[in-house]
């Protein structure tokens, strides 16, 4: 092991972490304020609310991200109408491309945990809320959806950090992220186990941070499906 | 002025061929207390859910203090509220507790009190807590206001499944089958609330397998079989001199 080197490529460690988070956090608020709607239209009685939707994740889900990455990042590209449309101000832009591909990403996965947390209500709570007079929307919004989110939040820790990993992906379209900095840093010395072991530990350290995170959230918000109270 | 508190009358049912109402008529005063007794498929605890449409009969008439809720037909030919809002009107003033409790597992005890109160009757939070902390000392769990469902005894949760119910100051209770998933030492305090709460005068129809608390608390039973009224009465009379053999059959049945 040589260590020498890599503690002088740690500015560029530090860059590649700052892009990663920037990639996460991006991906995970457009990718939540989508799926939300898109889960709710999933778990809809309605075809046409539901069906579209899952012709939507079944697409997402069915293909490799890598895929989707390069057919939006170099694929669209072939086409004048798209270079000389407004879409091209974006679409002109790596990390552009790169969050779109993971938001639509987590969309398409975390509309079907929600949908799934939604289906998953005990049909006596929404007849109890009906029974004392709660209208459709009231029970959906006061009974159905605190429940289902609260009840999704194991679920979607683990999506958050099958994000994070997948962030990794942005380094194959020119971005510097953290796998982008381990890669350079390689070419740079020549060190390519000391190069990318040094970027997974980073990841691990986040992974870790996250795992915690959602520990401490699961603990204040899923409180009533502990098996005990807590003391 | 002089209404019944409740008229139900004429309902039927059917879950495809098979007609498990064939019209169960109930009129139900201020203070009535009407325990509903039969053999399991007897059509007792789809008749109180007809009564707040968590069912849809196929015909009949619902009125509450004189005021006829309005049906049409609903395109599997039940029948359905032509106006949701005179709906939840009606149902707000029936509160119904439930066999399985149904309490909203990611609310507390008080959460689940304040509720409807605070949300279909328009309470600000400060009255509706109120009312919900009185309820539920009525029932004796106040203790357990910041306690979760899941983590309360089966006759603590349905004893707060019946202060949700008293804190929409219903005009009538529905109670079905409250006892029948609890254990056997857990039923008598839930019984004993149930006591309680009818003495006070409230108007309630109790589907039951309780034939001690159909004799000393109710004062009219109805003894549905296969759809219809094959007996009621006085419970005192109809529970110890049925006329008919198959409620005898049954009370032999129930006294084992």
């Amino acid at each position: 092991m040589e260590l020498a080197p890599l503690i002088d490529a740690a500015p560029l460690y530090a860059s590649g972490l700052a892009t990663t988070l920037q990639l996460l956090v991006a991906a995970l608020a457009f990718g939540l304020a989508l799926a939300l709607p898109l889960g709710v239209a999933r778990a809809s009685s309605h075809a046409w609310w539901s069906w579209p939707v899952a012709a939507y994740t079944f697409v997402i889900r069915g293909t490799p991200m890598l895929v989707q990455l390069f057919i939006i990042y170099y694929g669209l590209a072939q086409f004048d109408a798209i270079r000389e449309s407004v879409l091209w101000i974006g679409l002109e832009s790596a990390w552009f491309c790169a969050v779109l591909a993971l938001a639509l990403n987590t969309a398409a996965y975390t509309a079907e945990i929600v949908a799934g947390a939604i289906r998953a209500t005990p049909a006596g709570e929404i007849e109890a809320a009906y029974s004392l007079g709660m209208t459709r929307q009231q029970a959906f919004v006061r009974i159905v959806l605190p429940s289902a989110l609260k009840r999704a939040l194991p679920a979607y820790s683990n999506e958050v950090i099958m994000m994070l990993h997948a962030t990794s992906l942005a380094s194959l379209v020119t971005l510097v992220d953290l796998t982008g900095a381990a890669r350079d840093t390689y070419s740079r010395t020549y060190l390519p186990f000391e190069a990318y072991v040094t970027a997974g530990l980073v990841y691990l350290g986040l992974t870790l941070l996250l795992v915690r995170l959602f520990r401490r959230a699961e603990a204040r918000w899923l409180q009533h499906l502990a098996a005990r109270p807590a003391t | 002025m002089d209404h019944p508190q409740l008229v139900v009358d004429n309902i039927h049912k059917r879950y495809g061929a098979r007609e498990v109402l064939k019209g169960v008529s109930l009129t139900a005063r201020a203070g009535d207390v009407i325990s509903l007794i039969g053999s399991s498929g007897s059509g007792k605890s789809t008749w109180l859910r007809c009564i707040n449409l968590l069912e849809q009969p196929h015909e009949g008439r619902i009125a509450l203090a004189g005021e006829t809720l309005a049906l049409q037909r609903d395109r599997d030919g039940t029948l359905k509220a032509s106006d949701a809002r005179q709906l939840a009107s009606f149902r707000a003033r029936l509160s119904m507790v439930f066999q399985q409790f149904n309490l909203w597992s990611h609310m507390t005890v008080l959460q689940n009190v304040v509720e409807a109160p605070q949300r279909v009757l328009g309470l600000t939070r400060a009255e509706a807590e109120a009312r919900a902390t009185q309820y539920l000392e009525r029932v004796g769990v106040a203790h357990r206001r910041t306690a979760y469902p899941a983590h309360l005894s089966g006759g603590e949760q349905q004893r707060v499944a019946i202060a949700r119910a008293l804190a929409m100051e219903p005009a009538v209770m529905l109670f079905d089958e409250p006892t029948s998933a609890l254990d056997p030492e857990l039923v008598g305090e839930v019984l004993k609330v149930m006591r309680e709460i009818a003495a006070e005068g409230r108007t309630m129809i109790v589907v039951t397998h309780e034939m001690g608390f159909a004799r000393e608390v109710s004062n009219h039973v109805v003894f549905l079989h296969q759809g219809l009224i094959e007996e009621q009465g006085d419970p005192r009379e109809v529970l110890t001199r049925p006329q008919s053999e198959r409620l005898t059959r049954f009370l032999a049945g129930s006294l084992k």
